[in-house]
């Protein structure tokens, strides 16, 4: 064991592997599991994004679902004032119409009647007609008397 | 162990054990017959001490390199298919090597550098698999090594030597260690300015406001600071050197046991196994050390505001 040229050997092995280590081992190992750091950190960034992003979604959703919710209550409320309305109007309009048919009836009726008690008045001027001519025995002037028996149907 | 010769002795088996295998420039007249310099492989220790500054650790070296480049080609198959999507097998291993080394590089090292963490984890992965070769059954190799030196390169059996752990080489771990201390100096320099690295130096830890005082101060305070400045590669290199070299040195004696007959052998298997378990706990726990003084000094050597 002494000292000798070894000693320089090593030195300059030393250097060399050193150099070597250094440009093409420890370069490339130290990048890759900077890169995976960087894109296991990026992961986890994206994971929260996607996170804040479902809820932003859920609570859209939800409020979406209670502005449905809303309108259809109102639509439904809607319809109910709708269909109140139809009702009243189809009532009012029966009622009119009732109105109209029984006011159209009693028209009818009275019509009827003043006929009725036309035709009546004119059958009793004959009538009395006849049976003054039949007392009478004698023919009467009836255009003498037509006007009297007139006077007289119109008081009845 | 099979492969030694008969008249293998304790102390031989242990010298052989950490003699490395050594190529170097033999001067004159080391040999019979040698009449000038020659490049060679040192048949033994003695002729190793003889090479002196102009020798190379062959095995050392080799395994060096081979466990750096084990290091650096596996590393470099997971940077190549790195993907940032989900990991999965050996990526995930690495990963978990790579997060370790950063969590600790940005606790102790606060600056900006593309240097200090790549340096920090070659050191921890590399250190621990040079380390991890002490727990390789200490004749498994050599032997190996032997019987190839013998039959493949034509050697003479008992001139191969092989020691495997490079960590227990002090030239393997200083070498380290000072590239380190290079490093030191140069962000000094360049974060301090040379004033305010020469000024770290010489005024501390004592200073005055009298000029001539002051000039009294400063070479005790160069003294003082460059001893704590040289201090630190030293131990960094010396402390896992020590380390290392102390727990070979025990597996050594430890299989020293078993040609001492079969009681002592069997002990001796236990005790493997024991100190095996607790080397594991060491090798890691150096090539960690090593890993965090590295961070430490470089971050001390970034800090610009005199804190101490």
């Amino acid at each position: 064991m002494s000292f000798n040229l070894t000693f320089i050997g090593q030195m300059i092995a030393f250097a060399v592997f050193v150099w070597l280590t250094m440009r093409y081992v420890w370069t490339p190992i130290t990048k890759a599991m900077e890169e995976r750091q960087k894109k296991i950190a990026d992961g986890l960034s994206a994971a929260d994004r996607a996170n804040r992003d479902l809820e932003l979604a859920q609570e859209k959703a939800a409020q979406e679902l209670r502005e449905a919710k809303q309108k259809a209550a109102e639509i439904i409320d809607q319809a109910n004032k709708r269909s109140a309305r139809l009702v009243d109007e189809a009532k009012e309009n029966a009622r009119v119409e009732g109105e109209r048919i029984l006011a159209q009836a009693s028209a009818e009726i009275e019509r009827e009647q003043n006929r009725a008690k036309e035709a009546l008045r004119a059958e009793l001027a004959s009538l009395v007609i006849t049976g003054a001519e039949k007392i009478l025995e004698t023919s009467v002037d009836a255009k003498a008397h037509s006007e009297m028996l007139d006077k007289l149907s119109a008081q009845l | 162990m099979a492969g030694e010769s008969e008249n293998l002795t304790a102390s031989s088996y242990i010298d052989h054990h950490l003699t490395n295998l050594t190529f170097g420039q033999l001067p004159a007249g080391t040999r019979p017959g040698q009449d000038q310099a020659i490049w060679t492989m040192a048949h033994n220790g003695a002729e190793a001490q003889q090479m002196g500054f102009m020798a190379i650790h062959v095995d050392m070296m080799g395994w060096s390199l081979v466990l750096g480049l084990i290091f650096f080609l596996m590393f470099r198959k997971v940077a190549k298919t790195m993907t940032s999507d989900t990991p999965s097998g050996f990526q995930n291993f690495v990963e978990m090597v790579v997060d370790f080394v950063q969590d600790n590089v940005k606790s102790m090292f606060p600056y900006k550098n593309p240097l200090v963490a790549p340096m920090a984890l070659t050191i921890l992965v590399w250190v621990f698999l040079m380390n991890f070769m002490d727990l390789i059954a200490v004749d498994l190799l050599p032997f190996v090594a032997q019987l190839f030196g013998e039959h493949v390169l034509g050697a003479d059996p008992h001139h191969v030597f092989f020691k495997v752990v490079p960590s227990t080489d002090p030239n393997v771990t200083l070498g380290m260690a000072f590239d380190v201390f290079l490093l030191i100096l140069f962000f000094s320099i360049r974060e301090k300015g040379l004033g305010g690295f020469i000024g770290e130096l010489t005024l501390h830890p004592f200073s005055n406001k009298n000029p001539i005082v002051q000039a009294i101060f400063i070479p005790i305070n160069f003294v003082l600071e460059f001893v704590n400045m040289i201090a630190k590669p030293v131990s960094l290199g010396l402390r896992l050197f020590g380390n290392m070299y102390a727990g070979e040195m025990i597996f050594i004696l430890i299989a020293l046991m078993y040609s001492a007959g079969p009681v002592l052998g069997i002990f001796g298997g236990g005790l493997q196994i024991v100190w095996a378990m607790f080397h594991i706990l060491i090798i890691s726990l150096q090539a960690f050390i090593f890993m965090v003084l590295t961070i430490v000094y470089m971050s001390q050597s970034f800090e610009t505001s005199e804190s101490h």
